[in-house]
This record gives C-alpha cells, sequence and structure tokens, in this order.
C-alpha cells in the first residue's frame, strides 16, 4: 500500500490553476504524475512517486553514501567488526 | 531500475546476514510496521535468513488490513446507491464487511471503479458532473498528502460532486499502543521508511526515548530491509535506544514540509478503531472544518455503526507480536486469502496473507537472498 516508486523527471507542465504536473520515467514507461508536494523538483531528478503524487526528490548524495556502505558489506567476513 | 536494482545485489546481503550473526548475543525480537516490509521480507525469504536468535514481528503495518468492518460496511452501503460512483485503490475490492464485499457490490451493478490516484476520482467527478463521486481514502501517512492534496484541488474547483470516506490512519499512536502493552515483546522498530518520508521522524525520537526502544527507519529493497535490521542490533547490543535512519536517500528528519502542512490543513486528528485492536485515541484523519463539505459521511449522513470481529480470529495478537500465523488454527485451513477471517488475511500485504503466500512453497534452507522482482 505504501509503495512508493523511483523515477526519472523528464519534464513539468503547470496549467491554470497552478498545478504542476510531471512526465516521469519508470524504465520504459512514462506516467504523468502530480509534483504538488515536490516544488523543489527539477527536470533530470529522480522523484519516488506514490498514488499519482510524487513524495520527495530523492537525495543522490546520500544514496552513493548508502551504496558506499554496501560496497563494504559485501567484503565483510566474520573477523570484521564494523559498524556505522 | 536506477534506485531499485542496486538495492538487491546477494553478495551484500550475504555479508549483511554474516555481521548480524557476528553482532547479536542474546534473542532479539524486531518488528517492522508496513505491510510492503513484510511482503519484501516474506518474499525474499529474509526471516529464514536470520540467525536462530533474531526473530522478525510483523505489526500493523497494512492500512487494508486494520480498517475496520464497520468503514467496509459504510463504503459498500455507499457503493450500492444509485447516484454514487465509488472509486477504490483495488485493494479494498475484496475486503470482507459484514455481507458483501465491494466486487458483490460491483457484480450486482453497483458503479464501483477501481483506482490508481486520488486524482482518477477527482476526474471521475469532473466528467460525470450529474452524479456523486465518493473516493475511498484509506492509507497510512504515505498517502495522506496525496488524498490531502486531491480534496484541496476539488475545493478550487468548486466541485459539488466529490468527496471522500476517510480511514486514513497514523503509525506512531499505534507503534504507541503496542509499547505501552505490558506484555510488548519488541525490542526494536524497523520504521516505516515512506511513511517517514513525508512526516519525517522527529515523532518517533520522542517514542525511543519514552520507551527506551530503538526505531530505525527503513526502506523497502532487501539491502535497505538488511541494513535497517543491522542498525537495530547494533543499538541494541550497545545499549543504545534512538531514532536512526537507514533510508537516508528518501527521508529526511523534517520529512517533507509542504506534504505536512497540506495534511494539516485539510485533515484533523481523530480517535480510530483498527481491525483486530479497536479504538486508538488521536490515530486516525478526518477532514478538518474548512473542508467538511467534501467529507461524504456528512454528505449522505452515514451512520457507522461498530461491528464485533469473529471471535476465530488471533489477528490482535499477531499484529501486536504476541503470536505467529502459525499459531493460529484456522490459518490456511478456514481462514484463506479467498475467505479471510479477519485483519490479518484479508490484503496481500497482510501477515497472514503473506505466510500463506510464500511460506508454504517458498525454500527453508537455501534460499537465494535479494531475488528480482
Amino acid at each position: 500500500m505504501c509503495l512508493a516508486i523511483p523515477g526519472r523527471v523528464l519534464g513539468i507542465d503547470t496549467d491554470e490553476r497552478s498545478v504542476r504536473t510531471g512526465r516521469i520515467e519508470f524504465g520504459r514507461m512514462v506516467k504523468s504524475v502530480d509534483m504538488t508536494l515536490v516544488p523543489e523538483a527539477e527536470v533530470g531528478c529522480y522523484v519516488l512517486v506514490h498514488a499519482g503524487f510524487a513524495l520527495n526528490v530523492i537525495d543522490e548524495r546520500e544514496a552513493e553514501l548508502t551504496l558506499g556502505y554496501f560496497a563494504e558489506m559485501a567484503q565483510y567476513d566474520e573477523t570484521d567488526e564494523r559498524g556505522e | 531500475m536506477k534506485y531499485l536494482d542496486e538495492y538487491r545485489d546477494p553478495t551484500v546481503a550475504v555479508g549483511y546476514i554474516r555481521a548480524i550473526s557476528n553482532l547479536v548475543t542474546r534473542p532479539r525480537m524486531i518488528m517492522e510496521v508496513c505491510g510492503g516490509q513484510t511482503h519484501a521480507i516474506m518474499k525474499h525469504g529474509l526471516d529464514r535468513l536470520m540467525p536462530s536468535g533474531v526473530t522478525l514481528l510483523h505489526g500493523p503495518g497494512c492500512p487494508v488490513c486494520v480498517t475496520p468492518v464497520e468503514l467496509i460496511n459504510a463504503a459498500i452501503a455507499l457503493a450500492g446507491q444509485d447516484d454514487v460512483i465509488f472509486c477504490t485503490f483495488g485493494d479494498m475490492m475484496r475486503v470482507p464487511g459484514s455481507k458483501r464485499d465491494l466486487f458483490m457490490v460491483k457484480a450486482a451493478g453497483g458503479d464501483v471503479r477501481t483506482v490508481y490516484s486520488p486524482t482518477d476520482a477527482l476526474r471521475t467527478a469532473i466528467a460525470n458532473p450529474e452524479r456523486q463521486v465518493v473516493f475511498f481514502a484509506i492509507g497510512f501517512e504515505t498517502t495522506a498528502p496525496a488524498n490531502a492534496a486531491t480534496v484541496h484541488q476539488a475545493r478550487q474547483r468548486a466541485l459539488d460532486n466529490f468527496s471522500i470516506l476517510s480511514a486514513q490512519v497514523l503509525i506512531p499512536p499505534a507503534m504507541e499502543f503496542l509499547l505501552s502493552a505490558k506484555d510488548c515483546k519488541v525490542d526494536g522498530f524497523l520504521a516505516a521508511g515512506h511513511v517517514c518520508t513525508v512526516t519525517g521522524y522527529t515523532e518517533y525520537e520522542a517514542l525511543a526515548e519514552r520507551y527506551n526502544i530503538p526505531i530505525v527507519v527503513t526502506g523497502f529493497e532487501p539491502l535497505d530491509i538488511l541494513r535497517g535490521i543491522h542498525m537495530v542490533l547494533e543499538q541494541l547490543e550497545s545499549g543504545r535506544s534512538e531514532v536512526s535512519n537507514a533510508y537516508p536517500r528518501a527521508v529526511q528528519r523534517e520529512g517533507n514540509v509542504s506534504a505536512r502542512r497540506l495534511i494539516d490543513k485539510v485533515f484533523r486528528v481523530t480517535d480510530r478503531a483498527w481491525r483486530g485492536f479497536g479504538i486508538i485515541p488521536d490515530s486516525g484523519l478526518e477532514l478538518s472544518e474548512e473542508y467538511a463539505d467534501f467529507d461524504a459521511r456528512r454528505r449522505f449522513a452515514l451512520e457507522v455503526t461498530p461491528v464485533a470481529e469473529s471471535g476465530r480470529c488471533i489477528s490482535g495478537l499477531i499484529l501486536r507480536g504476541n503470536k505467529t500465523p502459525r499459531d493460529c488454527p484456522a490459518f490456511g485451513m478456514d481462514c484463506t486469502p479467498d475467505h479471510p477471517l479477519g485483519a490479518t488475511m484479508v490484503s496481500s500485504e497482510g501477515a497472514c496473507a503473506a505466510y500463506y503466500r510464500y511460506g508454504a512453497e517458498a525454500p527453508t534452507t537455501t534460499s537465494e537472498p535479494g531475488g528480482q522482482t
């Protein structure tokens, strides 16, 4: 139910009522998404989409840091005592 | 897909399992409160990969499951009215009320439509000005801003044929409900990532301090979940009880401020009954006075009468973490996803439905971590 899918912002349009709609690419699919909740979103960034609304902009720097932890964890063996 | 595939790497999962096994010195019970996580744990077999001391408990993390029977009955009554187009997320269609479900209403000629977004229901209202369109607004905090924004847009358009039946619920009061029970077995929580995307996690800091319990904001991919479990155990083993964030690419401490502001404007907090639990104070959202014209309960003068649940269903104990689906004599026998007796079987994200779907057929010893969706 709380599933939210990351997608890339291809474009953003604003209608006469100031409702912003994004064209969001998910893999090979493009969908229209309401951008009301993410005024900071720009073309090229990734947003998390739930129930037709972008909920936030994915923090790419934090995503890189997490992948860094994962790369260390892939090397983990029983003698290690590392934490985060 | 970017931001999904890299969080399913089996070699990293193996590293996490080793690290978790190395870390844990005594039995620990960790509860997730998100049906998406419950589903991912069962699907990827993460529960079976845990060392014997670590037990994963599945809390009240599915809004479909916890929607009380009386609200389902109210939805069914509305959906059967001639002038109504009733719009709902697909998961609510086969949740049984006292006598029928929404599929049966549709089969009997009711105009029941499944939608992907509340804005689909809004568009339906714009396209059908002579009919009343009601949207069944269920969900946790994740869905609340979408529902709030839709009601706000309906008011901007001065639509008088759109309303919502709110079954919105809030997670922290349910966690507090569990923690304040004398027999609470939970040692640490995985907080629901996308709920926290919206709300942030300052409210959880008060819970962690008051109840001396680690809470780790956690995502949905298998590696996100393993990272959350690892971080809970690190806190437990070093005697800490605080909130930490294992999902920082999607969650900031203060959440989405625009979304929170919109929720506060459109909704007000109210007491709410949870299927399996009963009434939890301040755990639901209804429309605020400013938006009350869009409340289906008012528009249709709906009577919502509390309904007793099946005495044979132990979902209340399962949602508390005191029993597992396998402890229930009805599980898989008289209670199946096609004929559910109660909360945890009614939706695919409920613990019993997830056990039923993956428990029986999945391998028990050699399951591959990090499979593809």
